[in-house]
């Protein structure tokens, strides 16, 4: 391919522009010597120097000489591409000319601040110059390609912050599908009985949003259901949802529970997973009162029915709606969407890994979670703090740090279980009146109120004890330590070793990443970081993107938060998410590759190559096919061809092969 | 007033080591101690930690932050039993028991330990037992230990003595592996290379 | 492919029914065992506290030795019964193997002694031998009379465990339990299986070391056992020979019976009393015949 050239007397006429970048390259480099040279290769027909080319009137030298014809290709020896090359590529077109008629040179990052000696430094910056200069000749006029966006969104996962994530952009008159697994949506925070720091009841203030979901005409709200498959790109995604039969009809049932009422087994039979196994369910059954939507549905590996083939089926008798149908089928809807926000949340720390603290042994061992249905009205004894006894307990130990800060298990910190313990500690003390223990290592303790609510627990008298737990066993010492869970721990303030007995424990487990995270991030094609948690794209300026465009992250699976910390997040996915969507169209880079069809033979070599997997093979012709959108320029399949078939725009073989040459003949 | 106690109460900079922390932590897989966040496990889990001067913990703190005299002076170096109960524990995998092992060391290369405590006495008997032998020989090395700690104490144990003698449980010959020499050679040459490591300027690990 | 053994230096003395029974319990359950020649003490906890470098020596010693006498150069494999023992060959291969500077500084000395440590030697507890080797059902076979009725105490002391047992769990051990269970005994649990009984401290230290060994009979006598059965010779001397004090000082309540637990399984493959070192301890036993004539009713000593 010989070199391409757009001016109209047959010759590329290339502009070197040399930057002074203050004194970060002149400093070091002597620029005149450089234009100078520049002026002495072939096809150059301007070569000057400025002090700051990214500035106005340096961009202005770009488009004047454009304008006037005396240049319709460009190099600017400057700092790197990362940093401007998209400026010098809008004054490019801004002077009428093609953006992708330009190479940068680095002489910044690569030779002024890397170089001591001026005149090796100057000799470097000549041959990247020159190898600039040959390979921009070889430059093609490319132009960006766009793509419209679907202005449907899916959100994955409907805990409070896949709800407001939903809610936001539903408000914006966007079309939401909300996938949530479970029966119901509300997520951990629906478990809760009130949050800190402000014990607002956790129900009151999410229950409503819940309902709204419900109501609102852009949200299709399908529960009991997962994400089966997406392929596709940005803007333009397919996704597939399996919804698994409930058995009864969610336009039907209005949630009476009658059914539940005369399902065959009288009592409970079955862990209810709600109450985390506090307490047993029918196989029918409705999770919790304000579950939304408030269907029932039928458990299929418990119900009589399915197990046995032989009940009355006297919950469909019951029903006056006819809403249940034990012939209901699983289905698969596809919908289209342009932007997928992942809100799929957290799972807690086994505490069974951590033998010494007798979780599973001693059944007064209780984790957070549990303790949670525990004080909620809801919950498995109505509000009230009792043990498996049926007894109100007279002193209760809380466990900081259980699974957290631990080399064994996971070394951060979870950063809500400081929090949670004081106000698991401030319920357990106004439901019992125990003598209530917190056994921290730090008290973390950094948002709004946060700090106060714990100087409001230890004026409430309850005891905080800083020391790690190092065991906690039915082992007595002395007669008031009979019958007693003892936790012994060094109280590091004061400087000695306590036992103290206690009739109850509960032990503040950390947050980690869903058990499925990694088979669901392939499924989304996103990574996940080295703790499990997904990975966005930028920790401190990016949090709610990622790697992938058009997917986004909000709330706990993207790292152990609070809930105002979920909500904020799930508030910036949304605004992401629409300004994605109402941009309308999506600008793709032309630094795709692309198959020379005469040169492909069709082996496939590339296919399975494509991390992006925007390679397919069109089989009526026998040539691989390269998907532009969903390209991302990596060069792997390129590098990989045996023929040569596939080459990258903007990283041709001549391109490449030139720019070598460039350097080779004068470094 | 501020020596109304008889030792100043404000701990200056000029009085403590700077060095003893990474000294200490140039022990083989000692770098973690550095990190140490001081939760207490460690402490929580010792059985001996009660009846210790300082907990395992406060020692680990009191080495990062140069409080050499007071550490290899202490008794809790010498009380540890080498459980490893706070090494398994330890959530940041400090090996404490080898950091113990590492200032009991120091304390006898320096020779600030408790001179009659018995249990630097038993190191030093053991110690000196197996160099020679190769083997350790229990009823000398009991004798030996009273004799130099507490005479007294060895009438007391006198009925014990003789009930492990008479069920065969307390040998009296001296108990030595054949290749006693071979033994001393591969000691001579472990010295040469201590000897070799100081030469080089290399700060030896205790 | 026989094991090579090591004793260490308190089987030889205070130890000497554990030698005695396990010794007996191999040759029933027909496994080849050589001792290791002209072995030397390991060092214990006293080595190390006075010099790293030289402690490590001493094992690593013992381990070349261990490579030499193997008959397989792929397979070598060790028994080692004490509990300090093991510990200490364990932590000097371990630190050998991380540390390549230690390693060649203990090459170095060993070749001046014609021996090479190449690492290969696999260090194991007759515990982790006879559950993992053997196998529970031919210990069960070999059975003749189970120890119906006992209500054993399985401790497993400290060094066995930490930090170096990969045969079992660190904090929750049950080895030992399924093998008194699988010979016909009640195994009790208890909370201080593994907790230290004092070490070197009850001799030493007596105050703190007595205590320390006193607790985990008391809990064991609580808890209704006819006898502790232990895994270390330390062990089984701290908290046998030192139950007259204990009575005296505590207020502890009668006698509890701690052996090793080689002696209860021999006993329980019906071997010599004496041959097994039952008639070295301090507090004996309950009568044999009885516990097995009246099936199951037990009497304590």
């Amino acid at each position: 391919m010989s070199a391409v050239n757009s001016s109209s007397n047959g010759t590329p006429k290339v502009g070197v522009y040399v930057c002074h970048c203050g004194i970060n390259i002149a400093g070091v480099i002597d620029v005149k010597a450089v234009v100078e040279f520049a002026k002495t290769l072939p096809n150059v027909t301007v070569a000057q120097e400025y002090k700051f080319m990214c500035s106005d009137p340096g961009q202005e030298l770009i488009g004047k000489d454009l304008k006037e014809g005396k240049i319709d290709r460009v190099v600017v020896a400057s700092c790197s591409p990362l940093m401007h090359e998209a400026t010098f590529r809008r004054a490019m077109a801004a002077g009428g000319g093609n953006p992708f008629l330009f190479q940068m040179a680095n002489i910044r990052e690569h030779v002024s601040w890397v170089n001591k000696d001026k005149a090796t430094a100057t000799q470097k910056a000549k041959a990247l110059v020159a190898a600039a200069v040959r390979r921009v000749v070889f430059h093609v006029p490319l132009q960006k390609t766009q793509v419209p966006v679907n202005s449907d969104v899916l959100i994955v996962g409907g805990g409070i912050s896949g709800i407001h994530a939903a809610l936001t952009m539903a408000d914006a008159g966007r079309k939401v599908y909300l996938v949530e697994r479970e029966p119901t949506i509300g997520g951990h925070m629906a478990k809760f009985d009130k949050t800190f720091p402000t014990l607002d009841c956790s129900a009151c203030i999410l229950t409503p949003k819940m309902s709204q979901v419900r109501a609102h005409p852009n949200i299709t709200l399908w529960t009991y259901s997962e994400v089966a498959g997406v392929e596709g790109y940005v803007g333009n995604f397919k996704a597939k949802i399996r919804r698994k039969p409930k058995y009864v009809d969610e336009n039907l049932c209005v949630g009476c529970l009658e059914c539940i009422e005369a399902c065959i087994f009288k009592k409970g039979k079955f862990k209810d997973e709600f109450n985390v196994g506090l307490s047993l369910r029918k196989p029918i059954y409705i999770p919790f009162p304000q579950a939304t939507p408030l269907v029932a549905v039928i458990d299929p590996e418990t119900c009589a029915y399915f197990r046995t083939g032989k009940c009355k089926q006297t919950c469909a008798e019951v029903c006056e709606r006819k809403a249940i149908n034990f012939d209901q089928k699983e289905e698969i809807k596809e919908i289209n969407v342009g932007a997928i926000i992942l809100a799929t949340g957290f799972k807690t720390f086994d505490a069974a890994r951590i033998s010494r603290y007798g979780y599973g042994k001693y059944p007064t061992v209780y984790t957070s979670l549990e303790v949670e249905r525990l004080v909620n009205a809801a919950g498995p004894t109505g509000g009230e703090v009792l043990l498996p006894n049926g007894q109100k307990p007279k002193a209760v130990g809380i466990v900081h740090c259980v699974g957290s800060r631990d080399e064994k298990t996971n070394r951060y910190c979870s950063r809500v279980c400081c929090m949670y313990s004081l106000k698991l500690a401030h319920l357990i003390h106004e439901r019992t009146g125990a003598e209530v223990y917190n056994f921290y290592i730090d008290m973390r303790t950094p948002g709004k109120g946060y700090e106060e609510f714990y100087d409001r627990l230890m004026r409430e008298n309850v005891h905080f004890v800083r020391g790690r737990v190092a065991e906690i066993s039915d082992w007595a010492m002395t007669p008031d330590e009979e019958g007693k869970l003892v936790i012994r721990a060094e109280d590091t303030l004061v400087g000695a070793v306590r036992r103290i007995p206690v009739d109850m424990v509960v032990l503040s487990v950390g947050l980690e990443a869903q058990p499925d995270a990694d088979e669901v991030r392939r499924m989304f094609n996103i990574s996940c970081s080295s703790e499990g948690w997904f990975l966005e794209r930028h920790p401190k300026l990016a949090p709610v993107s990622t790697f992938t465009d058009g997917i986004f992250l909000a709330g706990a699976c993207q790292g152990p938060k609070d809930i105002p910390d979920c909500v904020a997040q799930a508030g910036a996915a949304a605004a992401e998410a629409l300004a994605l969507i109402d941009r309308g169209h999506v600008e793709l880079e032309p630094n795709t590759a692309f198959v020379q069809e005469d040169f492909c033979s069709g082996c496939k070599t590339c296919v399975p190559l494509c991390p992006y997997s925007a390679i397919s093979f069109d089989t009526s012709k026998n040539k691989a096919a390269v998907n532009g959108a969903l390209c991302k320029g990596c060069g792997t399949c390129v590098a990989a061809c045996p023929s040569g078939a596939l080459q990258q725009n903007l990283f041709t073989d001549e391109e490449i092969f030139n720019e070598i040459e460039g350097v080779v003949k004068y470094v | 007033m501020d020596k109304w106690h008889g030792w100043d109460k404000i701990r200056y900079e000029a009085a403590l080591d700077p060095h003893f922390g990474t000294k200490i932590a140039s022990i083989p897989g000692g770098d973690k101690l550095l990190a140490c966040i001081q939760c207490g496990t460690c402490s929580g889990v010792c059985p001996l930690s009660p009846y210790m001067d300082y907990t395992p913990r406060q020692i680990i703190a009191m080495i990062r932050a140069g409080f050499k005299a007071e550490v290899l002076s202490s008794y809790t170096t010498w009380l540890c039993a080498s459980c490893y109960s706070c090494t398994v524990e330890c959530p940041k995998e400090i090996k404490i028991t080898d950091v113990m092992y590492a200032v009991k060391r120091l304390a006898i290369q320096e020779g600030v330990y408790p001179k009659r405590f018995p249990m630097p006495v038993l190191a030093h008997e053991f110690f000196r037992s197996v160099q020679k032998n190769g083997r350790s020989t229990e009823s000398r090395l009991i004798v030996r230990l009273y004799l130099k700690t507490n005479p007294f104490k060895m009438l007391k144990q006198a009925m014990l003595g003789w009930n492990l003698w008479r069920r065969g449980r307390m040998g009296m010959g001296v108990e030595s592996i054949k290749g006693k020499d071979e033994l001393q050679r591969l000691f001579v040459a472990m010295d040469k290379e201590t000897r070799a490591e100081r030469r080089t300027g290399q700060e030896v690990r205790p | 492919m026989s094991y090579i053994y090591f004793p260490g230096c308190s089987l030889r003395s205070t130890g000497r029914g554990y030698e005695e029974s396990l010794l007996e319990v191999c040759r029933a359950l027909d496994l080849p065992v050589d001792e290791l020649e002209d072995w030397n003490c390991c060092g214990a906890t006293s080595y190390m506290s006075v010099d790293e470098s030289k402690a490590f020596a001493l094992s690593a010693r013992n381990l070349a030795l261990a490579e030499k006498q193997a008959h397989s150069s792929s397979d070598i494999q060790m028994m080692v019964p004490c509990a300090a023992c093991y510990l200490g060959l364990n932590k000097a291969q371990h630190y050998l193997k991380e540390f390549p500077d230690i390693r060649a500084r203990v090459n170095k000395a060993l070749s001046s002694a014609g021996l090479v440590y190449s690492g290969q030697a696999r260090i194991r507890h007759p515990l982790d031998i006879f559950t993992n080797d053997v196998g529970l059902d031919k210990i069960a076979a070999k059975m003749t009379k189970p120890l119906k009725g006992m209500k054993i105490a399985c401790y497993y002391g400290c060094q066995l465990v930490r930090p170096y047992a990969d045969f079992d769990d660190q904090h929750n051990p049950t080895t030992m339990g399924k093998i008194m269970t699988a010979l016909g005994a009640e195994v009790i649990d208890w909370p201080l299986k593994t907790r230290c009984c004092g070490g070197s401290l009850t001799g030493t230290i007596e105050d703190v070391g007595l205590r320390l060994s006193y607790v985990i009979l008391a809990e064991a006598h609580k808890r209704g056992c006819d006898a502790i059965a232990t895994a270390c010779p330390l062990c089984q001397f701290n908290l046998e020979c030192y139950q007259g004090k204990m009575n005296r000082r505590y207020g502890l309540n009668g006698t509890v019976p701690v052996v090793y637990f080689t002696q209860l399984m021999g006993m329980a493959f019906g071997l010599s009393e004496k041959k097994l070192g039952l008639k070295r301890l301090f507090v004996p036993l309950p009568e044999r015949g009885a516990v097995a004539a009246e099936g199951g009713a037990h009497v304590r000593g």
